[in-house]
């Protein structure tokens, strides 16, 4: 009999898909089977339209433990034995529908994909898009993810060090909520998400199961959606407490050698946990549906393989060691049973009593359909791309004062310390550099070392050029971390597009993958895990193509951080990398001052590690009292925050006449300001001549104005208000 | 002096307490699992900042009724010290060991910053080591630390000099501003009136080695 359009429709499933299910199983899947194709072989799960394009990331380092798709998350050497663990998540689709319950599970979701593979979860990180905050609904969901992050992310006892928070209309009914959380282990720990040993026993910890987040995968992660209300019960509801207490037993478990794997239920519940700790295994696996517990009534089998319930693990544990694992979970009054076992079949079995109800081979459900879809270069590109500069009026010198702060109180500039003090940056104690500088530095306890950490990804650069947009969210983020004073280590990142099905939207994914894949290369970042969100549309409108990157550095000694705040007065402010005024192209200002998203934003990745380079020689040598990345906002607003957070006014000059707008506000690449003490001047310049890196002087740090000779000569108080109650005002608080 | 940090499920001071006492000072210091109920050998006993049983209900609510709540009744009771930070703090108030209760920050948003506090009663186990008026950098992280308590509580504590901090400016002024929760008379430590039992919202364990910022709170355990 033919299945109804209606039945694929629920599962997201293609009617061609259907047939080859059909062809491989060679008879027709049950309803529970066909539920856990429409799950596993989901965008979500199976990453059916991106995996061949991810292949270009580069994803090998001498650090590498554990690469991309290997777990639940990518692992480095950080030496001393230890390691760190690292992934990055989207949770837009729920977080548009319900903002507090979907960032927090969000939250919780990356947090377990962490504690999965053994580490204790050291920090957290979230990249944010929303629509203008003029917009109430904006404001209610801007209001809800931050109160889900802080509420979820502060139970927990991680520190949430930062990230990034961006305005843009195309986000308005689409919000970004990405979530970064970061490990630490020793490495002689790391655990896998391994079903393998005949007759070993699947053991679901956690919280009861129930009818929330069914179609989580594949409904919400994996399409476009058009009424919200018909999928609310898709967004689960999360309990931080318990996941707090499953971090602690966990823990604690993989330091015994009673178990084979750990696997976090996320996406597709305990079908993907399942089935992927199986193939992981090279194994089959079983499971009863009546021994696992409930929350509800009346759950069919189906309900029940693919419930997207929060706060559960299946721990794989060895036979006859589940006494000792049920005694360990029970200490943290957590419940624990016995679902399933481990079997050699290779298939995947789920039954309910004594009958079967889904029986497929595991490598059949792990192994969707890839597509490489058609890629078409957008007419409109060539248009956007295009920007006259004479048709556009400068800056007079009176004007520049207002604009800088107009610029500063914007919310994409403006300090977003309203955010991050509602999220605890310092439990664990080891938070040395908080959220607000260009990048978060964590210490590691035990050792002289330090990591460093960011976000980055600039959506409107990538609207306008793909490649160039995607190369530069990479290279930005190892600015930051250069500017912290660490080394590149690796890369996860967090994918968000519109629907891959439209020429424009995937020739938009490819370039912006190719971009990044060599900014890595040409930086030597391994990108060691990640996720992709498809399908951020709204009403035919897709959002601004967003890779979001997370990095990670390391910093060999940690006495070495450096911040973006101004120290010293007297001391020399310096701009290292190019001098130029151009650079106005996919800028702040041409958005804020002209409505205009227009120009092609471009990357000389040969000059950005020549400038990185030396700055981290710079800061290595102890010669710079502070380091600032030249991004959003240009010169004048990397100036003013770098004043501002040192409480120390500046003044100087422009290092390059054209255009006053450009000068103060153009966001030309591969540019840091630095500050300095005079005495460190002769080997400072010895330095940047050795990377061949271009040196201008840009003024002095002191008094209590901010001062650009030729434009601008403002009191730093008012400079510091703007910046700091922007966000505020904007919320109208 | 040997140091005894109470780990309630959903607490997560308890590491932070223990390494500034342990790996910075080099104190005795051991966990007490809060099914365990055998106190003996302590002379301190820290009830951590966390979220335990993640303040459901309502914060300290439901930690204070796990077993060892009790023995450390009968702890308070002999004289022994007790040091309750943030959501020990609560526990304190809940289980009536200390006056007044905690409520939702005026803001009704979770503060997690630096804040100046000055010190008040220097005549206890806890604050020995600070000169009266002293100003300690100390950060807070709560959601709850509104310090309320009725009138004639608030003068009874005024009069006997059981306010041990308050919230204040760099400078040591009491200003509106520098109440970051709306804490009644800016209160953010109390002790109780025989002297061994204190609650404080900040946390002291957090100011324990100038990398992260200030070590002031290393003044505030008791030797």
């Amino acid at each position: 009999m033919p299945v109804s359009q209606e039945i694929l429709d629920e599962v997201a499933l293609s009617r061609a898909e259907y047939n080859l299910i059909v062809e491989r199983l060679g008879r027709e899947p049950t309803p529970v089977e066909l539920g856990m194709f429409g799950s596993l072989w989901s965008e979500h799960c199976g990453y059916k339209h991106s995996k061949l394009l991810l292949k270009m990331f580069p994803s090998t380092s001498p650090h590498l433990l554990t690469g991309v798709g290997q777990e639940n998350a990518g692992a480095v050497d950080i030496g001393d034995g230890l390691a760190v663990v690292m992934k990055m998540e989207s949770h837009n689709h729920p977080s548009a529908i319900e903002p507090y319950e979907g960032a927090a599970t969000g939250v919780g979701g990356i947090v377990r994909d962490i504690f999965t593979m053994g580490a204790r979860p050291i920090a957290l990180m979230n990249s944010l898009r929303f629509g203008p905050l003029s917009d109430a609904h904006n404001r209610y969901l801007f209001g809800g993810v931050v109160g889900g992050i802080a509420g979820y992310g502060n139970c927990l006892g991680i520190p949430d060090v930062g990230g990034e928070i961006y305005f843009d209309q195309v986000y308005s009914q689409n919000p970004l909520v990405n979530a970064l959380c970061l490990g630490l282990i020793e490495s002689k720990w790391l655990t896998s998400a391994r079903a393998s040993g005949q007759g070993n026993l699947l053991m679901l910890v956690g919280a009861d199961t129930g009818r929330d987040g069914l179609h989580g995968a594949s409904g919400l992660a994996s399409r476009t959606f058009e009424e919200q209300k018909e999928l609310r019960s898709a967004v689960q509801v999360g309990n931080p407490f318990l996941e707090k207490l499953l971090i602690e037993a966990c823990l604690e478990l993989v330091q015994h050698d009673w178990i084979v794997g750990l696997q976090d239920l996320g996406a597709a519940g305990l079908t993907s946990a399942s089935v992927e700790s199986a193939a992981r295994g090279g194994s089959g696996m079983e499971v009863d549906v009546l021994k696992v517990p409930r929350r509800e009534q009346g759950m069919t089998p189906y309900e029940v393989m693919i419930s997207e319930s929060q706060e559960r693990m299946l721990v794989i544990v060895k036979k006859g060691c589940e006494n000792k694992v049920k005694a360990l979970f029970e200490r943290w009054d957590l419940r624990c049973d016995i679902i399933g076992q481990v079997t050699a079949d290779g298939m995947a079995r789920v039954r309910e009593g004594d009958s079967v109800v889904a029986e497929i081979p595991v490598k059949l459900l792990s192994d969707p359909p890839l597509y490489r879809l058609p890629a078409s270069k957008p007419a409109w590109l060539r248009d956007v791309q295009s920007l006259d500069l004479a048709a556009l009026p400068d800056l007079a010198p009176a004007q520049t004062g207002p604009a800088l702060l107009r610029m500063l109180v914007s919310p994409n500039i403006a300090s977003k310390k309203y955010v991050y003090r509602q999220y605890d940056h310092q439990v664990q104690n080891n938070t040395v550099v908080s959220p607000g500088s260009d990048a978060a530095v964590l210490r590691i306890k035990g050792t002289t070392k330090a990591i460093s950490l960011t976000t980055d990804g600039n959506g409107r650069y990538c609207y306008l050029d793909p490649y160039a947009g995607g190369a530069i969210a990479v290279a930005e983020a190892a600015r930051n971390l250069a500017c912290s004073g660490a080394q590149p280590l690796a890369i996860t990142d967090c994918l968000n597009f519109g629907n891959p099905e439209k020429s424009d939207v995937y020739y938009q994914l490819k370039e912006c993958i190719r971009g990044m894949a060599h900014a890595c290369r040409v930086l030597r970042v391994p990108v060691i895990s990640g996720n992709v969100s498809l399908y951020n549309e709204t009403r035919g409108q897709a959002v601004y193509p967003t890779p979001v990157v997370g990095m990670l550095g390391l910093m060999e000694d940690v006495t070495w951080h450096c911040t973006a705040a101004f120290q010293q007065l007297g001391d020399l402010v310096y701009l290292l990398g190019p001098c130029d005024v151009a650079g106005l192209a996919g800028s702040e200002y041409l958005a804020l001052e002209h409505g205009l998203v227009k120009g092609r934003p471009a990357i000389d990745l040969a000059l950005e590690k020549r400038v990185q380079r030396a700055c981290l020689a710079f800061i290595h040598e102890r010669l710079l009292h502070s380091a600032h990345d030249c991004s959003d906002g240009g010169l004048a607003v990397a100036l003013a925050e770098s004043a501002i957070m040192g409480g120390l006014g500046f003044k100087g000059w422009l290092p390059a006449y054209g255009r006053l707008d450009s000068a103060l506000f153009g966001e030309l690449q591969s540019r840091i300001v630095v500050t300095l003490p005079p005495r460190n001047l002769p080997q400072f310049e010895r330095i940047a001549a050795r990377h061949k890196v271009l040196l201008t002087r840009l003024g002095r740090v002191g008094g209590n104005r901010f001062a650009i000779e030729g434009c601008l000569d403002l009191p730093l108080d008012e400079v510091s208000d703007a910046w700091r109650s922007g966000l505020e005002r904007a919320l109208g608080g | 002096m040997k140091y005894g940090i109470i780990v309630f499920p959903g607490t997560w001071s308890d590491g932070d307490c223990h390494y500034a006492l342990g790996s910075i000072l080099g104190r005795d210091v051991a966990y007490i699992w809060h099914k365990d109920v055998d106190l003996r050998g302590y002379d301190c006993l820290i009830l951590p900042g966390g979220f335990s049983y993640g303040d459901y209900l309502r914060p300290g609510a439901i930690a204070r009724f796990s077993p060892v709540m009790a023995e450390v009744e009968r702890f308070a009771a002999n004289g022994g010290l007790v040091f309750g930070i943030c959501n020990g703090f609560q526990i304190l108030c809940e289980a009536g060991l200390l006056p007044g209760v905690l409520l939702r920050n005026s803001h009704l948003q979770y503060r997690c910053q630096w804040v100046n506090l000055r010190v008040e009663n220097t005549d206890t186990p806890f604050t020995s080591k600070c000169r009266k008026g002293q100003v300690l950098r100390i950060p807070i992280s709560h959601y709850e630390g509104c310090y309320f308590a009725d009138a004639d509580t608030l003068a009874e504590l005024e009069a006997n000099n059981q306010v041990v901090f308050r919230y204040g400016t760099p400078g040591g002024e009491i200003t509106e501003q520098a109440n970051p929760n709306g804490a009644l008379h800016n209160i953010a430590g109390i002790i109780n009136k025989r002297g061994n039992v204190l609650g404080m919202m900040p946390h002291p364990e957090r100011a324990c080695e100038p990398l992260l910022g200030g070590r002031d709170g290393n003044l505030l355990w008791p030797v």
